[in-house]
């Protein structure tokens, strides 16, 4: 590695010229906070300084003439970022998971798998979240997939004012959870009589009273499907997107020989186009199976958490922040990562294969 | 040739910036204007009301330690469940505010005395008299071995019964709220004839209003003495006896008298409203409702006191304060002491408390305000203050701990859900009981 040391002594004094500010900065930042304007700006310098002082390291770096140290050395400060905040944390969350820690003062006396346990074994609150995150799952994906793959479908046959429709069906993934779940709360609403609103009295009005709906507070396991429209309504534009990518993507040949071959319009789609789009479904249901795991913000706003829609995220929160049970909801919490690492890691590792392959 | 040039361009370009930058960096890193003359109270009070009642109360702070800067480190939104976290995070990063808020009674004992974070303020009180202003049946209720941790600004009451007026002779209800209530069957029987009159006889709201409507159903069923002993290490009230399952009958019979959209509405306002606007008969709510009902728009509905809507106690609690409070407390890691005990001084003093009150709508926790200050509905919640046994809430922190609370909190939802699982209610409340460590 070091067989090219090229040194340049310009660059090699602005360089030690660099970490020496970025070291002097970050010593004076350690005993004078930087405010301004009544902002504490202390830990915004404090990585600006880093910077500087990293600048110098890679000017000095890059007279290696090598390439490979070159990489290993832009890459190294993000490589530790995620190591300390993203790995370090998951870490230090598991380490929590199996303490007792209750209350404000950390406590992580070792009491191995006792929260775990005590959730899986005599929590019903817990087997109501493992119920409904099945449910809600299974639905969402299902529901995003076929919406999805038709709408992608009547786009494909090039009708006019497409690039209208696209827009129209996507922008529903611009919103925030949140808010899709405040309005889809308010025309779910499941008040009668002359309390009577959202859509519930639209069929009042159209005389469709036979479609007079509890909505989400419907008895359980119904309840947790009516929180699925909502989501459906705001992904399903975006899995359109990845289908109709997928489906652009098949050339117009193949098309065409099916054609020649004297294929229908449906076998096309049935024959050619589906098989072809396997792998887009199968990008979509870890894009949409990783939300729908973790899903919390869409549940609290139409649920207010509610525990008949309780979701591990919600209880989670609840576990954590409003019953300082630290060590439980840690717990929670990594159970909920696990779930998510059961669908995406043989994804990512059959895509590293693929890209070895390659 | 060149590419020498560009870099010597380069390096004096930055040796320029680096002598810029030295020159004007410790320029702009002042230290921060550490005075010890400065105060940084942590609340959850920013909506209407609390926000100028805070404000009206930092105002008398200001006349008279005018050398003390206050910093308001309010933090928004949740009822308080934000500002939890946020202070949480600020105590573990060993940050702690001068003072913060706080539920007064078990909450602050169990989140903070307990790991030692806030220290006892007996001297506070002697030297203030402020224990001699509050009612006896208080101070047991904030103290921990017989000293108290907390600074009680205001009082709300939670066992308030409101209820339509125009409603109930609708329906033909003979009975007087205030005074004819005196077990829950009374109640019940009122409430037969709203359902036969087509009317919701009670209306509920979000989840959390259960756990509030049960800790009152509880107490008009077992008593002040009682629902104390649910409480105490250990309990003297039996979480599995006879008392105990009364009350669960009582609270699924109430359940069923509520609307079935209940679950639904984003907080306690949307029932109180049902209640107002002559859906619903009767509401159990604590006495913030006052302000929701008879402040002028947009914060209220300007609605007429005893036209509009009425008030009494929660039925079968009559002569009983189920109260709640929110507190100020001294940290141990507080930056600035002194400036700590004269907030707590201005907080527990009259002048202070007959500021904040009347604008936040609650009552005095001192007995000795001018009631001439309060509101028709205040006054009379004074008077039982001053009068009454007083009792803690449950929903609002008083008599059990956090993960005490939220366990009691899940079975209460979970009952709520399916009220013919009576036993399994029951059963969850004793292991919650037993979790906490209180019951054997």
């Amino acid at each position: 590695m070091l067989r090219r040391f090229e040194l340049r002594l310009p660059q090699f004094l602005l360089a030690i010229a660099l970490m020496l500010m970025g070291l002097v900065f970050i010593l004076t930042l350690r005993s004078n906070p930087l405010v301004i304007a009544d902002k504490n700006l202390t830990s915004l310098a404090v990585l600006v300084s880093g910077l500087i002082f990293y600048t110098g390291v890679l000017i000095i770096v890059s007279m290696f003439q090598s390439e490979t140290v070159l990489t290993i050395a832009l890459l190294l400060p993000s490589m530790v970022a995620v190591a300390i905040f993203v790995y370090g944390f998951i870490g230090w969350s598991v380490r929590v998971s199996l303490s007792q820690w209750k209350g404000l003062n950390p406590d992580y006396t070792f009491v191995g798998l006792k929260q775990y346990i005590a959730l899986f074994n005599n929590d019903p609150r817990f087997i109501i979240d493992i119920r409904n995150t099945v449910v809600f799952t299974v639905g969402f994906i299902l529901g995003c997939l076929i919406l999805g793959l038709g709408l992608a479908i009547l786009l494909d046959q090039r009708l006019k004012g497409e690039a209208i429709f696209r827009g129209i069906f996507l922008v529903p993934m611009s919103i925030s959870f949140i808010a899709t779940g405040v309005i889809w709360g308010w025309l779910m609403n499941p008040a009668t009589g002359n309390r009577i609103t959202g859509i519930n009295l639209i069929f009042q009005t159209l005389g469709l009273k036979s479609l007079i709906s509890l909505w989400h507070s419907s008895p359980q396991p119904w309840g947790m499907v009516f929180t699925i429209i909502p989501a459906v309504w705001q992904l399903s534009g975006y899995t359109m997107a990845l289908y109709l990518g997928g489906i652009r993507s098949v050339s117009e040949d193949l098309r065409e020989a099916a054609r020649v071959d004297g294929a229908s319009e449906f076998e096309i789609y049935r024959y050619i186009i589906l098989p072809l789009l396997q792998p887009v479904t199968l990008s979509a249901v870890i894009i949409l199976g990783h939300m729908s795991l973790k899903i919390f913000d869409l549940i609290v706003a139409l649920g207010n958490k509610d525990i008949r829609l309780d979701v591990p995220g919600i209880y989670m929160w609840v576990t954590t922040f409003d019953g300082t049970n630290y060590a439980r909801g840690a717990a929670i919490g990594i159970l909920m990562l696990i779930s998510v690492a059961i669908l995406v890691v043989p994804y990512l590792v059959q895509n590293m294969r693929t890209e070895t392959e390659l | 040739m060149s590419s020498k040039k560009v870099s010597w361009g380069l390096f004096s370009l930055l040796i320029v910036a680096i002598l810029v930058l030295s020159a004007c960096g410790p320029a702009a890193k002042t230290p921060v204007a550490t005075k010890s003359t400065e105060v940084e109270v942590f609340s959850w009070w920013v909506g209407p009301g609390e926000a100028d009642g805070l404000a009206a109360m930092v105002k008398i702070f200001n006349t008279e330690y005018p050398g003390v800067k206050f910093v308001n480190a309010a933090v928004t939104g949740g009822a308080g469940t934000n500002a939890k976290a946020v202070l949480a995070t600020r105590l573990a990063a060993n940050d702690a505010p001068d003072s913060w808020q706080a539920h007064a009674g078990q909450e602050t004992i169990a989140t903070y005395v307990t790991p030692g974070q806030v220290k006892p303020l007996d001297d506070l009180f002697a030297s203030t008299g402020f224990d001699k202003v509050l009612p006896k049946t208080l101070l047991p209720l904030i103290s921990q071995n017989g000293h108290p941790y907390s600074v009680p600004v205001n009082i709300h009451r939670s066992n308030v019964l409101w209820y339509n007026p125009k409603v109930l002779s609708a329906a033909g209800v003979t009975a007087n709220p205030k005074t004819d209530f005196k077990t829950l069957d009374d109640f019940f029987a009122a409430c037969e004839k709203i359902k036969a009159a087509g009317k919701i006889c009670l209306s509920l709201g979000a989840p959390w209003t259960a756990i509030h409507l049960f800790e009152n159903i509880m107490i008009g069923t077992i008593g002040a003495d009682k629902w104390n002993g649910m409480w105490t290490t250990p309990p003297t009230t039996d979480w599995a006896g006879a008392d105990v399952t009364a009350g669960i009958a009582n609270f699924a019979k109430a359940l069923s008298y509520t609307n079935s959209d209940a679950s639904t509405m984003s907080d306690w306002q949307p029932a109180s409203k049902m209640m107002v606007d002559g859906d619903a008969a009767f509401n159990i709510m604590g006495d913030w409702a006052y302000g929701y009902f008879a402040n002028p728009a947009p914060n209220g509905l300007a609605l007429k006191p005893h036209v509009d809507f009425d008030w009494a106690v929660a039925p079968g609690t009559y002569g009983i304060f189920n109260f709640l409070s929110d507190s100020f407390v001294l940290p141990t890691g507080a930056k600035h002491p002194d400036a700590t005990i004269d907030w707590l001084t201005v907080a527990a003093s009259k002048a202070g408390q007959e500021a904040f009150n009347p604008l936040k709508g609650s009552i005095c926790a001192r007995t000795d305000c001018n009631q001439a200050l309060f509101s028709e509905y205040s006054q009379d919640a004074a008077k039982d203050w001053t009068s009454n046994v007083v009792v803690g809430s449950l929903m609002h922190g008083v008599v059990a701990a956090p993960a005490w609370s939220t366990s009691i909190g899940t079975a209460i939802s979970l009952f709520q859900a399916d009220t013919s699982k009576t036993a399994d209610f029951q059963a969850a409340l004793v292991a919650a009981c037993k979790a906490d460590g209180t019951c054997k």
